[in-house]
C-alpha cells in the first residue's frame, strides 16, 4: 500500500539476450546486472520507463512502454481532453515541468 | 518498445520525425560546405553564470539556447573525441566546463533549447537529430575515427545500433554525469556509479525557484482574498502551503514517510496545516463572537485545503525528480486525485457555511 511503483510495464525475454551489456550501460537505476549466459533483471520496481535499455537492445529482448512520469503533463493532457499517454504535453512547452 | 514513444523517439522508419528531416537530409546531399567550427572554452564567465541562474529561476526559458553546430575546445586533431551535448546553456555548459585540458569536439544537437534527458524522453534528442547533424557538420572530414561520445541520458531517444548503421558513428554512453567525463576519458568506460541517477538535496533544492515561480500567480490571488475575507491569518496560511508544496517537499522528500507522492504529500500538508488548524479551533479570529462550532469549521478548512493543496503540489513534482514511471504516476493520478479534490471540496464547503453563518450574524 502507498506504493504505487512496483509494477510496471518493462518485460525482459532472456532468451533473446545477446549479452551485449548495453542495457546495463544506458539503465540509470542499475535495473539489470551481469549475469553468467545473460544479462539479469535485477530490479525491476526501479524501473523507471524511460526506455532507454529497450531502444539499445539489438535484439528487442526488452520492451516498455517508455514515457515520462509526470503528473502535471498528464493532468494537464487529461483535462485537455487528450491522451493521457502522448508525450505532447510534457517538458519544456509552454512552459513545461522541468 | 511503445506505440507513443515511437513517433516521438523516431526509431522506426516510418515516424514522423522521419518525414520532417527527410528535407534537410535531401539538402545535404547537394554541394554544400560544412559549418564552420566554432570555438570554444572550459571558463564559465560570470555572465554565463547569471545566466544560468536566470535558467533556474524559470526567467526567460526559452532563450537559454546554444547555437547548434561543431564546436573544438582546446586544440582538437583528426583523433580528439567528439562529444555530443543539447543545445540548452546549462547541457552544453555543464559539458564544457568538465572538460577543462581536453581537446576535443563538441556536436551541438538541436533539442529546442532542451536538456538533454527532458530531450530524449520527447526524442529530439534522438538518432535522427543525431545522424542529422554528422553529416550537416561535416564530421567525417574533421576526424579519422568513427566514434561518438553520448551523455548516457542521452540514451532513451537513441538507438546505438541505428546511429551506426545510418551515419557510420560508433555511439559510446559517457557517463550520466559531465562531471565524471575527465575520469571516463581515460579508459573509456564507466563505473556503476557513473552510470547511476541521483536526486541529492542539492539537485532537489536547485528546482525549487521554478516550483516557486510556477505557484507564484495562485499563490498570491489566494492570499489576497484570504486577507480581504480573513485578515492577514488567512494570507499567511496560503503563503504557507505555498512554501510547504514548491520548497519544503522537494527538500525533505526522502524522509517523508510512505512511497507515493501524494501520500507524502498529504503527509506534509496535514503537518504544517495542523497547528493552524489547533490554534483555530480554540480561538476565533475573523471575528470576536464566533461560536465554537463556527471555530471547528475554520479549523477543518483551515486543515482540509492546504493538505489537499500541498498533496497536490507533491504530486505535480513527480516529473522533476530522477525515478517516477509513467505506469506508477498514472495510478497515483487515479488513486489520490479523487481523494484530494474531496478534502479540498469539503474545505471549502466548511468556509462557504462558515461565510454564511457569520454573515447571519453581522
Amino acid at each position: 500500500m502507498f506504493d504505487s511503483y512496483i509494477e510496471n510495464t518493462l518485460q525482459y525475454y532472456p532468451e533473446k539476450c545477446i549479452n551485449c551489456l548495453m542495457c546495463i550501460q544506458v539503465c540509470p537505476h542499475v535495473v539489470f546486472t551481469e549475469g553468467k549466459e545473460h544479462v539479469e533483471l535485477k530490479k525491476p520496481a526501479s524501473c523507471m520507463e524511460c526506455g532507454a535499455c529497450a531502444g539499445n537492445c539489438p535484439v528487442q529482448a526488452i520492451e516498455v512502454e517508455s514515457g515520462v512520469g509526470c503528473a502535471w503533463a498528464m493532468i494537464r493532457a487529461a483535462l485537455r481532453g487528450e491522451d493521457m499517454d502522448s508525450d505532447a504535453s510534457c517538458c519544456g512547452e509552454d512552459g513545461g515541468c522541468c | 518498445m511503445s506505440k507513443n514513444r515511437d513517433t516521438g523517439s523516431c526509431c522506426s522508419s516510418d515516424s514522423e520525425m522521419n518525414t520532417a528531416n527527410f528535407i534537410p537530409m535531401a539538402d545535404l546531399d547537394k554541394k554544400r560546405s560544412p559549418p564552420e567550427i566554432s570555438e570554444t572554452t572550459s571558463v564559465i564567465t560570470s555572465s554565463e553564470r547569471f545566466g544560468h541562474f536566470l535558467a533556474r529561476c524559470g526567467v526567460k526559458r526559452e532563450e537559454h539556447i546554444v547555437s547548434p553546430g561543431i564546436y573544438k575546445l582546446g586544440n582538437p586533431t583528426s583523433d580528439s573525441p567528439v562529444l555530443v551535448s543539447a543545445n540548452y546553456t546549462l547541457s552544453f555548459d555543464a559539458l564544457r566546463s568538465s572538460l577543462a585540458g581536453i581537446d576535443c569536439y563538441i556536436l551541438v544537437i538541436d533539442t529546442k533549447g532542451i536538456n538533454v534527458w527532458c530531450a530524449a524522453g520527447k526524442g529530439t534528442f534522438g538518432t535522427d537529430e543525431i545522424v542529422y547533424r554528422i553529416r550537416w557538420s561535416g564530421l567525417d572530414k574533421i576526424v579519422k575515427h568513427r566514434n561518438i561520445i553520448l551523455p548516457q541520458l542521452g540514451a532513451p531517444g537513441v538507438s546505438a545500433y541505428d546511429v551506426k548503421r545510418m551515419s557510420g558513428f560508433k555511439v559510446e554512453y559517457g557517463p550520466v554525469r559531465a562531471e565524471d567525463l575527465q575520469q571516463y576519458l581515460k579508459t573509456h568506460t564507466a563505473t556503476a556509479e557513473m552510470r547511476r541517477v541521483r536526486f541529492t538535496f542539492k539537485d532537489r533544492l536547485v528546482l525549487t525557484p521554478v516550483e516557486l515561480v510556477h505557484v507564484i500567480k495562485p499563490t498570491l490571488i489566494a492570499a489576497i482574498v484570504l486577507y480581504l475575507l480573513a485578515g492577514p491569518f488567512g494570507a499567511f496560511i496560503v503563503v504557507v502551503t505555498a512554501f510547504a508544496g514548491t520548497i519544503l517537499f522537494p527538500a525533505l522528500l526522502p524522509f517523508i514517510p510512505t512511497h507515493d507522492f501524494s501520500t507524502k504529500g498529504l503527509i506534509l500538508g496535514g503537518i504544517v496545516s495542523l497547528p493552524f488548524a489547533v490554534f483555530l479551533a480554540t480561538t476565533s479570529t475573523i471575528s470576536s463572537a464566533m461560536s465554537p462550532l463556527e471555530n471547528v469549521l475554520t479549523a477543518l478548512a483551515t486543515f482540509l485545503i492546504p493538505t489537499a493543496v500541498v498533496a497536490y503540489i507533491a504530486l505535480n513534482f513527480t516529473g522533476c525528480t530522477t525515478y517516477t514511471s509513467r505506469a506508477g504516476v498514472k495510478k497515483e493520478i487515479f488513486r489520490y486525485v479523487p481523494f484530494m479534490a474531496f478534502m479540498g471540496g469539503m474545505g471549502l464547503l466548511f468556509l462557504i457555511i462558515l461565510g454564511i453563518s457569520l454573515l447571519e450574524v453581522i
